[in-house]
C-alpha cells in the first residue's frame, strides 16, 4: 500500500536535509511502528506523507497504491485516503468543530464522487464515534481544538480518523500527553480500525503504546534512514537496551 | 480675508451645486430648514474635503468623487425581505418614504418629509463640525426618511428594519430614532441597491433615553456602482446600552461615520464591525466617540478582510473629556490581507483629558495562517474551501459576540452570501 523509495527531503526554508535515503514498505492490513530517538526525522516523515509544503523532496519517491503522491496537495492526499493524526493538533478559533467535521467528510465524499451526507446521518455517525471514544458531544460545539486539553485533542484526532475512514493512517506520537486511561481509549479506537484493506503507521518514542496497538513490523529511524526493521520483539529490545545498540550496529 | 485662490471646482462639486439650484424648489422644508440647507451648500461651495483635512486624510473625497449621477433613477427600487425574520419594515425607496407603514405597538412612525415641511427637525440638521461633508451634503439635499419614536418602557418583540434602497440616481435620507426610557429594541439599518450609478447620503440619528437598550445593525450591501456616504450619530443616556454592528459588504466608494456621545453615567457603547472588501473599491469607517461624563464604558472591535485591489480605512478616535473620570475604553482593529494589491489603513487616536481612566487600542494586519490551512487541507478540504473557512472564521468571531442566535444566524447568512460571490 505504501512504498517509500530512497527518499531524500529537506526543509524548504533553510535547506537542512532531514530525510536521507529512507526506504519503507507497508502492506495493506499491516500495522507498522516507526521508532527512533529525538531528531531522527519521525515527525518530518509524517508531514511529508501528508504533503506539508515546508518540506521538499529532492530524491526518491512515495508510492501509495502504486501511484506517486509527490505532486498531490494535502487535500488530494486526504481524499485519496491518507490521514495524519497530528502530534500537535492545531487550534482554530472561529471554526466550529461540528461544521469542520461536516465539511471535511463531505469534501472527501465529493472528491470520491459520492453524495454529501444528510444531516441526521452525519449526526448519528459523530455521536457514535464520540461515544466510542468517551468524548462529550458538547465539546464538539466548541471551536476546533480550542480550549481542548492535550488528551482531548488526541481523542479528537482519532474521532476524525474514525469518521473519515482513511486507508492509510499515520499516527504521529499519538501517545504523548495521554494518561494511561486515555491511552487505552485511544488505542482501542485505533485497533477498531484495523482491517485487511487498511494500513496503519504508528510513530512513537516508547514501547508503551505498542503494548496496546501491537505492531506487525517495527522500524528504527535514525538520521533520516531506516537502520533496522524487525517484528514486535524489536520494540521490546529497544525498550530494554535503548537505541544505542541498534545505532552502533548500523554505524 | 482668505487670500489664497479658490481651486477650480471639480465636476462633482459643480454638479452638486448646480443640482441644488435645480432641486431647491422641490425640497421640503420651512424657513428654518431652508436656512440650514443654504448654510450646507455654502460648505460644499468651499470644496469637498481633501487629504489635507485630517479627518479625510485617507479618503480624499474631492479626488475620489469623480462624478455625480442625475437625481432620478430609471427604474423603481423594490423593498427587500428583512435580514431578520418577522421584522417590521420601513422602506425608503429611491429616497422616498412610504405612506403605508406597519403598525407596531409602542412605536410611532412619521415620514421625515412631513417633519421637514413643518420644520420640527430643523435644529438637528446642523453638521457636527467644519469638516462634516456628509452632514452638509445630506442637510442640503435631504428629502425624506423616517422619524421613529419608541415609547418609554416598550419591549419590542420583533425588530424594526429601516431600508434605504436605491436603483440608481441620488438619494439623501435621514433616519431619526428616539428610544424611550427603559425601552428595548433591535433595529436594522439596511443600505442596499440594485445597480446603476448612484450617490447616497444617509444620516441616522439615535437618542437613547435612560436605561434604554438597543442593538443597531447596519447592513451595507450596495452594488459596486454606488457611492455611499453615511453617518450614524447617537447619544447614549444614563445607564443606557448601545451595541452597534456595522457590516460593510459593498459599494464603490463608502464612508461610514460613527459619531457617538455617552451623555449619562453608566452608559455603555459597543461597536463591532466587519469590512468585507473586494474589487477596486474604497471603504472608510470613521468613528468619533466622546466620553463626556464619568463612569461610562466602550469597546470597539473591527475585523477587516481585504481582497482584490480594495482599500480600507478605519479611523477610531476616542475623546475622554475632563470630567469623564473612570472611563473604560478599548479599541481593536484586525485585518486579514488576502491580496498584494489590497491595502488597509488604521488610525487609532485617544485624546484624554481626565486622569483616572483605562483606555487602550491595538491593531494587527495578518495573512492566513499556513499551519491552519495545512491542518484543514490534511482533512481533505480543498485549498479554496479551506481558505474560505478560515477567512469566515476570522470575521465570524465578531458576529458570534452578539450572543443572539437569530442575529448571529442572519448575519452569518449575509457573510456566506458575500463569500459565495467574492470567495
Amino acid at each position: 500500500m505504501l512504498e517509500i523509495k530512497n527518499l531524500h527531503a529537506r526543509i524548504v526554508d533553510d535547506g537542512t536535509e532531514i530525510i536521507r535515503g529512507l526506504d519503507l514498505t507497508v502492506k495493506a492490513g499491516e500495522v507498522a511502528a516507526i521508532m527512533g530517538p529525538n531528531g531522527s526525522g519521525k515527525s518530518t516523515l509524517s508531514y511529508i506523507l501528508a504533503g506539508r509544503e515546508d518540506y521538499e523532496v529532492t530524491e526518491g519517491d512515495i508510492l501509495y497504491n502504486g501511484q506517486s503522491i509527490l505532486e498531490m496537495d494535502p487535500a488530494e492526499r486526504a481524499a485519496a485516503g491518507i490521514f495524519l493524526a497530528f502530534q500537535y493538533p492545531m487550534e482554530i478559533p472561529g471554526v466550529a468543530t461540528m461544521e469542520f467535521l461536516k465539511v471535511a467528510m463531505n469534501e472527501q465524499r465529493k472528491a470520491r464522487g459520492e453524495e454529501p451526507l444528510k444531516v441526521p446521518e452525519f449526526l448519528k455517525r459523530v455521536k457514535e464515534a464520540a461515544a466510542s471514544l468517551s468524548m462529550d458531544i458538547n465539546m464538539l460545539k466548541r471551536p476546533l481544538n480550542v480550549g481542548f486539553s492535550g488528551g482531548e485533542k488526541k481523542r479528537a484526532e482519532i474521532l476524525q480518523m474514525k469518521l473519515l475512514e482513511p486507508k492509510l493512517c499515520v499516527l504521529d506520537e499519538t501517545d504523548s500527553g495521554l494518561d494511561i486511561d486515555a491511552l487505552k481509549i485511544v488505542a482501542d479506537g485505533v485497533n477498531a480500525l484495523r482491517s485487511p484493506d487498511r494500513a496503519i503507521v504508528v510513530i512513537t518514542h516508547y514501547q508503551r503504546l505498542l503494548e496496546h496497538i501491537v505492531p506487525d513490523s517495527v522500524h528504527v529511524l535514525y538520521k533520516g534512514q531506516v537502520i533496522k526493521s524487525g517484528d514486535k520483539s524489536l520494540a521490546l529490545d529497544l525498550e530494554t537496551n535503548g537505541y544505542a545498540g541498534v545505532i552502533g550496529e548500523a554505524a | 480675508m482668505n487670500m489664497h485662490a479658490q481651486p477650480q471646482r471639480t465636476l462633482a462639486e459643480t454638479a452638486l451645486i448646480d443640482a441644488f439650484g435645480e432641486r431647491l424648489s422641490l425640497l421640503p422644508g420651512d424657513g428654518a430648514v431652508m436656512v440650514k440647507r443654504d448654510d450646507a451648500i455654502e460648505a460644499i461651495k468651499h470644496g469637498l474635503p481633501t487629504r489635507r483635512v485630517e479627518s479625510w486624510h485617507y479618503t480624499d473625497l474631492r479626488r475620489l468623487l469623480t462624478s455625480v449621477p442625475a437625481f432620478e433613477a430609471e427604474v423603481a427600487a423594490k423593498a427587500l425581505d428583512p435580514v431578520l425574520d418577522g421584522s417590521a419594515v420601513l422602506p425608503v425607496l429611491n429616497g422616498a418614504s412610504s405612506a403605508k407603514l406597519p403598525d407596531v405597538e409602542g412605536v410611532t412612525v412619521q415620514r421625515l418629509s412631513e417633519k421637514l415641511t413643518d420644520g420640527s427637525v430643523a435644529p438637528g440638521l446642523d453638521p457636527y463640525g467644519a469638516d462634516d461633508a456628509i452632514g452638509a451634503l445630506n442637510t442640503a439635499f435631504v428629502a425624506d426618511g423616517y422619524f421613529v419614536d419608541i415609547a418609554d418602557g416598550t419591549q419590542l418583540e420583533k425588530p424594526i428594519e429601516l431600508q434605504n434602497l436605491q436603483s440608481g440616481g441620488q438619494a439623501h435620507v435621514r433616519l431619526l430614532t428616539r428610544v424611550g426610557a427603559g425601552a428595548k429594541a433591535i433595529i436594522v439599518e439596511r443600505q442596499a441597491g440594485e445597480g446603476g450609478d448612484a450617490l447616497i447620503s444617509s444620516v441616522s440619528q439615535l437618542v437613547l433615553d435612560e436605561g434604554a437598550e438597543v442593538t443597531w445593525l447596519i447592513v451595507q450591501e450596495q452594488p459596486d456602482t454606488a457611492t455611499h456616504l453615511a453617518q450614524f450619530k447617537a447619544h447614549i443616556g444614563k445607564d443606557a446600552k448601545l451595541t452597534l454592528f456595522v457590516m460593510n459588504a459593498g459599494g464603490r466608494l463608502v464612508r461610514q461615520e460613527v459619531v457617538v456621545r455617552t451623555t449619562g453615567e453608566g452608559a455603555d457603547f459597543k461597536l463591532r464591525g466587519i469590512n468585507l472588501l473586494a474589487g477596486d473599491t474604497h471603504t472608510d469607517t470613521t468613528m468619533v466617540l466622546d466620553h463626556t461624563v464619568p463612569h461610562t464604558t466602550s469597546t470597539e472591535v473591527m475585523r477587516n478582510v481585504v481582497t482584490g485591489k480594495a482599500r480600507g480605512v478605519f479611523q477610531g478616535r476616542i475623546n475622554v473629556h475632563q470630567y469623564a473620570q473612570k472611563t473604560n475604553a478599548k479599541m481593536a482593529c484586525n485585518t486579514l490581507l488576502l491580496s498584494d494589491d489590497g491595502e488597509f489603513s488604521t488610525k487609532p487616536e485617544l485624546e484624554i483629558f481626565a486622569d483616572d481612566v483605562v483606555c487602550g487600542h491595538g491593531a494587527t494586519v495578518t495573512e492566513i495562517d499556513h499551519d491552519h490551512l495545512f491542518y484543514l487541507m490534511a482533512r481533505g478540504i480543498d485549498e479554496k474551501t479551506a481558505r474560505g473557512l478560515l477567512v469566515k472564521a476570522f470575521v465570524a468571531e465578531v458576529i458570534e459576540e452578539l450572543d443572539d442566535e437569530a442575529l448571529v444566524d442572519a448575519l452569518e447568512a449575509r457573510l456566506d452570501g458575500w463569500f459565495s460571490t467574492h470567495g
